[in-house]
């Protein structure tokens, strides 16, 4: 890899946009189906935009168009939210450290999806996760969710049924592929394949969104008492 | 173009809910002193995290699903991420007209 001359945060930024573009692709299917989905809840084309700008949290937003109601049940969608992003306090623990942001950092963190996240992960593993990266990451991605959010929902369901077209199965392939970047051998096969199966059982015996929670705490869990005890 | 005010309040309470687990692993204290295991589960969290949202599509909806997984993580050993998406997709579509 090139890297003596320390990188500009033209460049920088450059480097997020390229590598937030994967991850951009697969969520175009995805944000329309939820704008469509949205649309069939009542919300108007504006108001699915905007759920897309203030939540921008895939996973929680179609959670909320599952309890939504008229008029909405504010404290219900409050709880359920703040549930199902629990683990962004484990993604922000584990990507704090590897963060350059300066003051920034209430700004940054609003941005902090799991794709956005995953992509400054990956980039951590080589350099810092800088304010001109992550900004380069954020732009086109959350630009794309929102417009996206707001295509689907105006086309409705001239979409059709989106498992005919797999796009249900985006999300999983993409965070497969996710995965793949973030491979170290048999420590992370241990992550991966405990994570896996605590978090399938608790789906299937406490219902979403347990899983996530259940399952990140046990790939923990395995990694702490595997880990070798060396200083 | 119109929102509501009762939409609004519910999106404005869903945007804390997120913006506090956001913010939340940011308010710890600046330094600190892991031993190797606590080391370890915090490099664990990317990785356990991913897997942990996908499990329910990849182990509990059904052996197409299970299949598709499978052929994506192969092709993610080879596959840049755009090409691991488009396989994944594809062999689901496939898998799912059988």
């Amino acid at each position: 890899m090139r890297g003596d001359a320390p990188p500009s945060a033209w460049s920088d930024a450059r480097q997020g946009f390229i590598d937030i573009l994967p991850p951009l692709l697969a969520c175009v299917p995805i944000a329309m189906v939820y704008g469509a989905i949205s649309a069939t809840k009542g919300l108007s084309v504006a108001e699915t935009a905007l759920a897309s700008a203030l939540v921008f949290a895939g996973g929680a937003q179609f959670a909320g168009t599952e309890l939504w109601a008229s008029p909405p049940p504010i404290l219900a969608l409050f709880a359920s939210t703040l549930l199902i992003n629990a683990r962004h306090a484990l993604m922000g623990l584990s990507l704090r450290p590897k963060t350059r942001w300066g003051r920034a950092w209430p700004f940054a963190v609003f941005f902090m999806a799991d794709e956005i996240w995953a992509m400054a992960e990956r980039r951590a593993t080589r350099r810092p996760v800088t304010l001109a990266y992550w900004l380069g990451e954020v732009a086109p991605f959350y630009l794309n969710w929102v417009a996206c959010s707001a295509i689907g929902a105006a086309a409705g369901s001239l979409l059709g049924d989106p498992k005919a077209i797999g796009a249900d199965f985006a999300f999983t392939a993409l965070f497969i592929g996710l995965v793949a970047g973030f491979w170290r051998g048999r420590s992370t096969a241990v992550v991966v394949v405990s994570a896996a199966g605590v978090a399938a059982l608790a789906y299937v015996w406490l219902g979403s969104p347990w899983h996530v929670l259940a399952g990140a705490l046990a790939g923990m869990g395995a990694a702490a008492f595997f880990a070798e005890a060396r200083a | 173009m119109k929102v509501e005010l009762q939409t609004l309040l519910a999106l404005l309470a869903m945007a804390g809910a997120t913006y506090a687990t956001r913010i939340a692993g940011f308010l710890l204290p600046d330094k600190l002193n892991l031993g190797p295991r606590a080391r370890a589960a915090l490099d664990a969290i990317p990785a356990a995290v991913l897997v942990s949202v996908i499990a329910p599509s990849m182990l509990a909806t059904g052996w197409r699903e299970t299949a598709a997984s499978l052929i994506a993580a192969l092709a993610a050993t080879r596959a840049p991420l755009i090409g691991v998406v488009a396989i994944g997709v594809a062999a689901v579509v496939l898998l799912r007209q059988m």
